[in-house]
């Protein structure tokens, strides 16, 4: 007995069990930097006096950053479409890119963050800065969590394409999911941390 | 045995053949296994462990209660004690009991799968509850936490000088466990049912071990990102909840609560769903309106997030928004009731056994009524204010916790017993234990309602000296309580050697876990099955067994 | 002996307790009733349909949507009618009557501070007089706390960040708990304490017992301390607004939003005075956070608050007879000091 539909996808909805896991874990996460955007809504239409994003905080660095993960979303399609046609090591360098443009995303990011500390604005300076930091640094985790999948993928994991090639596809496909999350929550943090 | 047929399904295995527990032996076998069965033999262990160790929290504070004068422990001992009862029995006991140790165990079986879909991620939930437990453990024997098992801001950012981080950690890292498991249970409900098993078709407990699972994904992520903010908030003393520097303390009670709500729900959604297959099973008929049940489920899961501001209705919320969500609270209470009816109708016209597992569920029928109506007392806004955090509420909580889950849980433990293990329990002490559990329990938390309503606050060391008599009755209902729950440790470890062999199906009940070996074989099936009839379908059963089996 | 002090029901000594019981008692009914029905339904039935030799298998019956209708409208019928009822008992416990006199508190680890208007302190212990309504507002010093009165039926958490305002009217003399109900650190169980109900003429006594000023005198002497005074002046000339008359009015903020000059707009203007800045003044206020204690701010809140009596009431402690009689006044202490109310009033004219 086999585990139904763990690498073929199921005829009815085309769906694969772990690609139905990876919908209900970004649902879960959707929860949870959905906490943290209406905590940050809350305080912020209760305080007394709020900044301005770009008063604070670095608009052009962060704009970079929008358009380097955006096209790491696009440097993740790409490789998957390549391991799909069958060019592995064209799948590999768009996968290499994908990791180049993570960190850079986290290079840059840590250029922000050292700049904050050097003006001395720490998470306790205020709560703007403290929502800044406890949802950017959880974006930078996810980030960095990214970078690990997709540094297993390229690398050791890779091996998995010769042995069980659609399952290597997947997961793939799967990851690129979970990282076109990681995107599209920069695209909300940014204009509401950066440009409101 | 082997050869009886029921529905056209095979029933496999015969005696003595391996199982999953004789198939391979070595801790690291168990400790390394993907196999659900073990999985959940591991959840038994270490779940029973920290429910003793949660229950003996409780004994030491009821001891502590028999007199008026705080004299026993002081009262940094005292707050330690109930914030440590409440965070072990919520977080490593309740929330993951039936789930991880039932649900693990049966829920493929039941639909006639050979395991989860992610059987991996499984084992790692078990590897986070074992983490976060063990976090938790190194916290209590250093020293304990002090701030009630809510981690109520400011006093917890700013003021307990015990080790919150440590604690608020263990219970983050507990979040994932139970957020993993949901994820596997979802995709396997959608993925795993053998061929023929619809929904409608599917057993009342996988009903509501998805609802359940729903809010393990949707809920939990929001008490990690809380409970992420308050570490960060004692850690670098960021204000989110300060208000010397803007930030609001009842954001956090917003915030804890809408995860901590719906998590009363993941706790008692499994309980509700191991009372429809004992109903089911032990009356050999038909849950009485199955869709209805089927749909509370799904209806309680729902709801359950829209509800969770009538903790705060003394807290400072608007008297607007008091209004909505006392309304709404009234709504949920709606798909409970359905349930309970449409249990107590199914008994209308039944074969009705007075087996162990039956005798639970009954009990929990009734506490679990008495606790549900004590809800209404406290969604009525006017009274909330009298009765909100005295003994009413611990009552209120413990009848639907303890005399609901933990009475589910007790049954589900017995009725599946001999599945689990291939042996039968001795039914006589089992139904002295069920009679104590009920009566200890009663005893214990009856008086409380008065308590509260004398309005006796929750959470204190020493109390005022007229609300005696009612404190020592508590603690004598909570000694022959824990007498009833040591007796099972005793009778079903005595019954793991001593007990006679079960066989495949010895309650006479139907459902895809009577059909395969007890225990079952590694891969549970020795080929997949083909369900071609609906849930508790007694009557062709019964024609297939014939009239001679007398259980 | 233990018999005696064994009691199953809490001394009902405020005019809301009789209201909470009500409903209480209907609630008990009610669910008592349903509750008993289940339990004897379930035994009867158990016992009625027992598996016995010739009753080896249920007679399956499917459900007649009627029944199913029935048990979920009925419920929903009762429940409608328990919200509200207890929406109707909770608007009245939480709407304060209008001839309310004023008690101040503040609650920190682990005692619980009042201040009456005419000066007089008191710890774990409040006094007031039967059969009139108290307003308490209060505000904590450090965590959540919770006020309580069981034999009043009322509790309300006390903040650290705003005001809370509770209020009762006991309807007996006597000694009744007060209880800290929200959770407030090891001696959360001894933050507790006793309300003495006296009667309208022994209570007059205790207020004209020693004081150190009222509170509004009080909190003029902080209001001249902190130098507020060099910019609140009695006439348009200050560079803050005229305070005289404002308490309770509608006040126009910078940002032309409309604001009412409540408790808790005063105390937000001491701590954060850059948030809500009145139409036509600089934001030139500093911040007083941290600076000034909560009950100092309740002492300031009150001078506040005299300044804007509806008329330069004097204190009669001892003339009991006026203090009977006008019941449509509040109890506005000190203000022998205060100014006299400009006619003006309006917060927001420069």
């Amino acid at each position: 007995m086999e585990i139904p539909y763990n690498v073929a996808p199921r005829p009815d909805t085309g769906l694969y069990n772990a690609k139905l896991g990876i919908w209900l874990f970004l649902a879960s996460e959707v929860m949870l930097f959905g906490a943290l955007f209406s905590s940050l809504i809350l305080l912020r239409s209760g305080a007394p006096s709020w900044p301005r994003g770009w008063e604070e905080l670095n608009v052009p660095l962060a704009t970079i950053n929008t358009f380097v993960l955006i096209f790491s979303s696009v440097a993740v399609v790409m490789a998957w479409a390549n391991f799909r046609l069958g060019q592995f090591s064209k799948g590999r360098i768009w996968l290499g890119v994908t990791l180049l443009c993570a960190a850079g995303f986290m290079v840059i990011k840590g250029f922000e963050y050292a700049h904050k500390f050097h003006l001395h604005h720490y998470p306790s300076t205020s709560n703007f800065f403290a929502i800044y930091f406890v949802m950017t640094g959880l974006h930078g985790l996810h980030v960095l969590g990214g970078v690990v999948v997709f540094g297993y993928f390229a690398g050791p994991g890779s091996k998995m394409y010769f042995s069980e090639r659609q399952r290597f596809i997947n997961r793939i496909e799967v990851a690129g999911l979970y990282w076109h999350f990681v995107d599209l929550v920069w695209i909300f943090l940014f204009p509401t941390l950066y440009l409101l | 045995m082997s050869s009886l047929t029921l529905h056209d399904v095979r029933i496999t295995g015969a005696e003595g053949s391996r199982n999953y527990i004789n198939d391979e032996y070595g801790a690291l076998s168990w400790l390394l296994t993907k196999d659900h069965k073990r999985i959940a033999i591991l959840y038994l262990i270490s779940i029973t462990i920290m429910f003793l160790l949660g229950g003996s929290f409780a004994v030491i504070m009821r001891v502590e209660l028999l007199t008026p004068e705080g004299d026993l422990l002081t009262s940094d001992t005292y707050n330690k004690m109930f914030t440590l009862h409440g965070i072990v029995m919520i977080f490593f006991f309740l929330i993951p009991v039936i789930p991880a140790i039932l649900g693990n165990f049966i829920l493929p079986i039941q639909l006639g799968a050979k395991d989860f879909a992610f059987p991996k991620i499984n084992l790692l939930s078990w590897y986070l509850y074992i983490f976060a437990a063990a976090v938790g453990l190194y916290v209590i024997i250093t020293g304990g936490v002090d701030t009630g098992w809510t981690f109520y801001t400011p006093f917890s950012t700013q003021y307990s000088n015990t080790h919150v981080i440590g604690v608020t950690f263990a219970g983050f890292i507990a979040g994932f466990s139970s957020i993993l498991t949901g994820l596997n249970f979802i995709v396997t409900i959608h993925r795993m049912r053998a061929p023929g098993l619809t929904w409608y078709r599917l057993p009342l407990f996988v009903w509501a071990l998805y609802a359940t699972s729903v809010v393990m994904l949707l809920a939990t992520p929001v008490l990690a990102i809380t409970l992420v903010m308050l570490m960060f908030e004692r850690f670098t003393g960021i204000g989110i909840f300060n208000p010397a520097i803007g930030g609001d303390p009842v954001l956090y009670q917003h915030m804890f609560w809408f995860y901590s709500h719906p998590a009363v729900y993941i706790m008692i959604l499994p309980a509700m769903g191991v009372a429809s297959e004992v109903v089911a099973a032990f009356t050999r008929k038909k849950i009485f309106g199955y869709r209805f049940v089927a749909f509370s489920s799904l209806g309680i899961a729902f709801l359950g997030f829209l509800v969770w501001a009538h903790h705060l209705f003394v807290a400072g919320i608007s008297v607007y928004s008091a209004l909505i969500f006392a309304f709404l609270s009234f709504f949920v209470a709606v798909p409970s009731a359905i349930k309970v009816f449409n249990w107590t109708a199914t008994l209308y016209k039944a074969s009705v056994s007075w087996a162990t597992p039956m005798l639970y569920i009954l009990g929990f029928i009734g506490l679990f009524t008495i606790g549900g109506v004590t809800g209404l007392f406290l969604a009525a806004l006017g009274l909330d204010i009298h009765v909100h955090d005295t003994y009413f509420v611990v009552a209120h909580f413990h009848y639907v916790m303890v005399g609901g889950t933990v009475m589910a849980y007790l049954a589900g433990i017995h009725y599946w017993w001999p599945k689990i293990t291939g042996r039968m329990y001795n039914e006589f002490w089992a139904r002295l234990a069920a009679l104590l559990v009920f009566v200890g329990f009663n005893l214990t938390f009856f008086p409380q309602f008065i308590l509260g309503y004398l309005g006796m606050p929750r959470r204190y060391h020493a109390y005022a000296p007229e609300f005696q008599v009612l404190n020592v009755m508590s603690t004598a209902g909570a000694s022959i309580l824990a007498v009833g729950y040591a007796l099972p440790l005793i009778y079903l470890g005595f019954s793991l050697r001593f007990g006679r062999k079960a066989g495949v199906n010895p309650w006479g009940a139907v459902g895809l876990e009577w059909t395969t070996s007890s225990p079952p074989p590694k891969h549970n099936f020795e080929e997949t099955p083909v369900v071609t009839w609906d849930a508790y379908d007694y009557p062709a059963m019964m024609k297939a067994v014939g009239e001679t089996q007398n259980v | 002996m233990m018999l005696s002090d064994f009691p199953l029901f809490p001394e009902a000594a405020s005019t809301m307790a009789h209201q909470v019981d009500a409903l209480y008692a209907f609630l008990t009914v009610i669910c008592g009733t349903v509750s008993i029905l289940v339990f004897i339904l379930i035994i009867f039935l158990a016992i009625k349909y027992r598996r016995r030799p010739d009753n080896q298998l249920a007679q399956d019956q499917e459900p007649p949507a009627l029944l199913e209708a029935a048990w979920i409208i009925i419920p929903f019928i009762i429940f409608m009618v328990m919200f509200v009822w207890g929406a109707w008992v909770y608007f009245r416990l939480s709407r304060v009557p209008d001839n309310a006199i004023d008690v101040y508190a503040t609650g920190r680890q682990w005692m619980w501070k009042f201040q009456h208007p005419t000066g007089q302190r008191e710890i774990n212990t409040l006094h007031v007089p039967v059969g009139r309504p108290v307003r308490i507002t209060m505000a904590s010093e450090d965590v959540i706390h919770s006020l309580y009165f069981p034999a009043f039926r009322t509790k309300a958490d006390v903040l650290p960040n705003r005001y809370r305002t509770i209020w009762f009217e006991a309807t007996k003399t006597g000694r009744f708990h007060i209880f800290c109900a929200e959770y407030c650190g090891t001696m959360h169980s001894g933050m507790i304490g006793w309300v003495e109900v006296m009667k309208d003429t022994d209570y007059q006594r205790w207020l004209a017992g020693g004081s150190e000023g009222s509170m509004a005198s009080q909190g003029e002497k902080l209001f001249q301390k902190y130098a507020c005074n060099t910019c609140h002046t009695n006439d348009a000339t200050g560079r803050g607004p005229v305070l005289a008359g404002l308490y309770n009015t509608t006040v126009a903020l910078t940002d032309n939003s409309m604001v009412k000059a409540d408790d808790n707009y005063i105390r937000e203007s001491i701590l954060t005075p850059q948030s809500k800045v009145v139409r036509g003044f600089a934001p030139v206020m500093p911040t007083f956070q941290g600076q000034v204690n909560e009950e100092d701010l309740l002492k300031l809140l009150a001078y506040v608050k005299s300044l804007s009596a509806p008329k330069p009431a004097t204190v009669a402690v001892e003339s009991q007879q006026s203090m009977q009689t006008s019941a449509g006044s509040p109890l506005a202490p000190g203000a022998g000091q205060a100014p006299q109310p400009t006619t003006t009033g309006k917060g927001n004219q420069p």
